[in-house]
């Protein structure tokens, strides 16, 4: 993973419309607000958290925006994909563009990725 | 003596809370099982600083878990191949059914796993939740008798004082070194078990050096 810099995922992003693609998406705020662990518990706290794995899509354009932490918007037919707070990505050696925002403490607690085959 | 002990929990790490036990069980010679029935795929740390990602997360957890296994003793490790946070949402009579077969192919004169509806995270108490709905399927005079950890705050108050604690001071060491394996899990971390490891002040200490279970009774009566 390493920093963002828009031109490069503009450029990822563009490669990747057009076409079939699956998508994980997730919002997480981790499963131990409740206070399982002492130095967890910061008092209370309404949790939630969303995922999807392997939606298969196809966007006509997709764009990266804001200065840091940055959003992304993938335009579907018939509706949107969305994620913001991103901090981080990567394409690996497979072809799929990961991305990911860490909170302050350096944890996941966004991720959005695209791969052509099934994740 | 134990002649078979089995744990049965879903994320790679959670042995953690009977790995003491664990490591001295099989000093003393008694094989241990685990059956880990996720690979955490959903952890939210990726290591210190980051060096896995969401979809490199579960290969790099399976190979700390098995570094982690080999530390405490545990030849037999099972993976049910499941999918964090997602147990609850399965067939759990059929998942029943899949431990059954192990318990039944092992024989364990003993199983550790989470007290159902009081481990915190719903993987945990549908895990635990399995294993009792395993165990019911035996015949009584058959069945293994269940330990739990229960892990909310307020478990002595509901569920009285554990039936069982285990002084692991002996091992302690080992059981750190343990947990360490899970690096991206556990090194420099800001969560529970990270913490712990490197604050290493006498209250961490003492939940290391402490195994509380409570004994599930409606699996053996
Ligand atoms: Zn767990």
């Amino acid at each position: 993973m390493q920093s963002i810099r828009k031109e490069d995922v503009q450029q990822a992003l563009d490669r990747l419309s057009n076409q079939q693609v699956y998508v994980h998406l997730e919002s997480n705020q981790g499963a131990y607000t409740q206070g399982a662990y002492p130095s967890a518990n910061k008092g209370p706290f309404h949790h939630t958290g969303v995922f999807i794995r392997n939606a298969g899509i196809r966007y006509s354009h997709g764009k990266i925006t804001g200065d840091g932490p940055f959003r992304i918007g993938l335009k579907m037919e018939f509706g949107w994909v969305y994620a913001e707070g991103l901090t981080d990505w990567e394409q690996d050696d497979q072809g799929r563009i990961l991305f990911v925002g860490y909170d302050l403490e350096g944890r996941l607690a966004v991720a959005l990725d695209l791969s052509q085959q099934p994740l | 003596m134990e002649k078979h002990v089995l744990l049965v929990f879903p994320h790679p790490d959670d042995e953690v809370f009977a790995s003491g036990s664990a490591i001295q069980w099989s000093q003393q010679g008694t094989p241990v099982t685990y059956v880990c029935a996720t690979l955490g795929e959903m952890g939210r740390n990726m290591g210190v600083p980051a060096y896995a990602n969401r979809e490199t997360l579960p290969q790099v957890r399976q190979q700390e878990l098995m570094e982690a296994c080999r530390q405490i003793g545990i030849d037999d490790l099972r993976l049910l191949g499941l999918r964090d946070k997602t147990l609850e949402f399965e067939d759990l009579d059929a998942l029943a059914d899949r431990l059954l077969a192990i318990i039944q192919e092992i024989n364990p004169s003993l199983i550790i796993t989470f007290y159902p509806g009081y481990s915190v995270h719903p993987d945990h108490n549908t895990c635990g939740e399995i294993v009792v709905r395993a165990v019911q399927k035996i015949p009584v005079e058959g069945r293994p008798p269940v330990y739990c950890r229960a892990l909310v705050k307020n478990a002595e108050q509901v569920l009285g004082k554990p039936d069982i604690t285990w002084d692991v001071s002996e091992v302690l060491e080992q059981k750190i070194e343990a947990l360490k394996a899970h690096r991206t899990q556990v090194i420099g971390t800001k969560n529970g078990l990270g913490e712990r490891l490197s604050k290493q002040d006498t209250e961490s200490m003492n939940w290391f050096r402490f195994e509380h279970f409570w004994i599930y009774k409606e699996a053996i009566e």
